[in-house]
């Protein structure tokens, strides 16, 4: 997974792309569907770290809550509040599946930022994963919540008549490109982070440079750590976009 | 097989241009199996056993924070109460106070009148007493002068020779005083 680099005689390996490898984890080189892979570990330490976080930080049910208690208050309150602001007092009853999105993401960003760690959310496969649950869970609410108004949605009655047909095609468009956009824009985000830190990572290996690769190193480190909640943020404020159209289709 | 085939398709595709990993499709599978099984895993931690135990602790916490905020409230109503009490007391104790002065400083009128009056009734009575005594001396000043002005009148005519009466002298010596 490291960069290996050749300094003595100035050749550079870079393998920036090396660390989003799947490779199973105890030997053989074959990824069936079932092979325990860094996948695996990765998301079950991300798991782990949220059932520590969410589950036994607030063991105690203290009413002053210690440190950790409090952390996963707040997570919790983020989240509830997001999701009631946006689709109101109905998309409440969805609140376990958008924080268990939200939980899983931020904690894998997070996770995924430990040198030497696998980053499960730079995968597309992952993100589109999940993106796709959103896209077909809200469209199956949106019509046995709604039934034909759900077509609603795509039908601007603010617009024009003579306009509406084609800002219906607009809307229909946009509406089957959003788990591409909500996917790639998380997977995105964390595979060009991560690449970048790498390729500065493998410059280190000439001297001159090597303070400047440092510095930089450590100044995309900080932007990443920003960019891991604030993509698990985007990603699960869209999600209670898209559920509030399954809830209240009117435009 | 199958999948091997396209796993042996995929690593060669890989060794002949080390592309994204992300766009090697024999491991979606993989990848989307255990997605899944993390999020089912997820999902159950979080609404059996952490989302209900948060709930319960902030619903917990704000109850308390609500009756904390009702009993201040109450010993706010108290203290008020309090308050007013004994300002109620202070000013009763002020009246009284006030009354109290009142009834000394009558009772002390009261007392001086009475000295006051007594004072004068003695001091009226002495001075009726030294009137009465000038009186009595002016009396006996007057009778001393009629007796020295008889006597000095005999003597005088009895000096002069002439043979007066001693009666008549005295009349004459009344009637020369009384005009």
């Amino acid at each position: 997974m490291a960069t290996e680099a050749n300094g003595e005689e100035g050749g550079l390996a870079l393998h920036p792309m090396a660390q989003f490898e799947v490779t199973p984890l105890f030997g053989g080189d074959t990824v069936a569907w079932y092979t325990i892979t860094n996948v695996t570990l990765w998301m079950a330490i991300a798991v782990i770290a949220v059932t520590a976080l969410l589950v036994l930080g607030t063991s105690r049910r203290a009413v002053i809550p210690s440190r950790v208690q409090s952390v996963a208050e707040l997570a919790y309150g983020f989240v509830y509040k997001m999701l009631e602001d946006i689709t109101g007092k109905e998309g409440v009853k969805y609140f376990p599946y958008v924080m268990t999105l939200f939980m899983f993401i931020v904690m894998a960003n997070f996770v995924g930022l430990i040198p030497m760690a696998f980053t499960t959310t730079s995968h597309i496969a992952v993100t589109a994963t999940m993106a796709l649950l959103v896209f077909f869970t809200v469209t199956v609410l949106g019509f046995v919540l709604n039934g034909g108004k759900f077509f609603g949605l795509f039908w601007v009655k603010e617009a024009p008549l003579a306009l509406r047909p084609f800002l219906a095609i607009i809307e229909v468009m946009s509406y089957f490109v959003r788990p591409l956009s909500h996917s790639i824009r998380l997977g995105g985000n964390m595979m060009a982070g991560h690449a970048v830190i790498k390729v500065f990572a493998g410059f280190a290996a000439i001297a001159a440079i090597a303070p400047l690769s440092v510095l930089a190193i450590g100044a995309m480190y900080a932007l990443e750590i920003l960019v891991a909640f604030v993509q698990a943020y985007v990603f699960t404020i869209l999600t209670c976009v898209y559920l509030k159209d399954a809830l209240h289709p009117s435009h | 097989m199958a999948t091997e085939t396209q796993e042996a398709a995929g690593q060669a595709a890989e060794a002949a241009a080390p592309g994204m990993p992300q766009l090697d499709f024999s491991t979606y599978s993989n990848q989307i199996f255990w997605l899944l099984v993390t999020l089912v895993a997820l999902y159950f931690i979080l609404s059996r056993i952490a989302l209900p135990r948060i709930a319960a602790v902030l619903a917990e916490r704000k109850g308390a924070i609500s009756n904390d905020i009702a009993a201040a409230e109450d010993l706010k109503t108290k203290a008020a109460e309090a308050e007013e009490a004994y300002n109620k007391a202070l000013a009763e104790a002020r009246a009284e106070a006030s009354r109290i002065v009142a009834e000394a400083k009558a009772e002390i009128k009261q007392d001086l009148d009475a000295a006051i009056k007594e004072a004068d009734t003695e001091i009226a009575a002495m001075s009726a007493e030294g009137e009465k005594k000038i009186a009595e001396i002016q009396a006996n000043a007057t009778e001393s002068v009629k007796e020295v002005a008889k006597d000095t009148a005999k003597e005088v005519v009895a000096a002069l020779g002439a043979d007066v009466d001693a009666r008549t002298v005295t009349a004459a010596v009344n009637t020369r005083l009384k005009g």
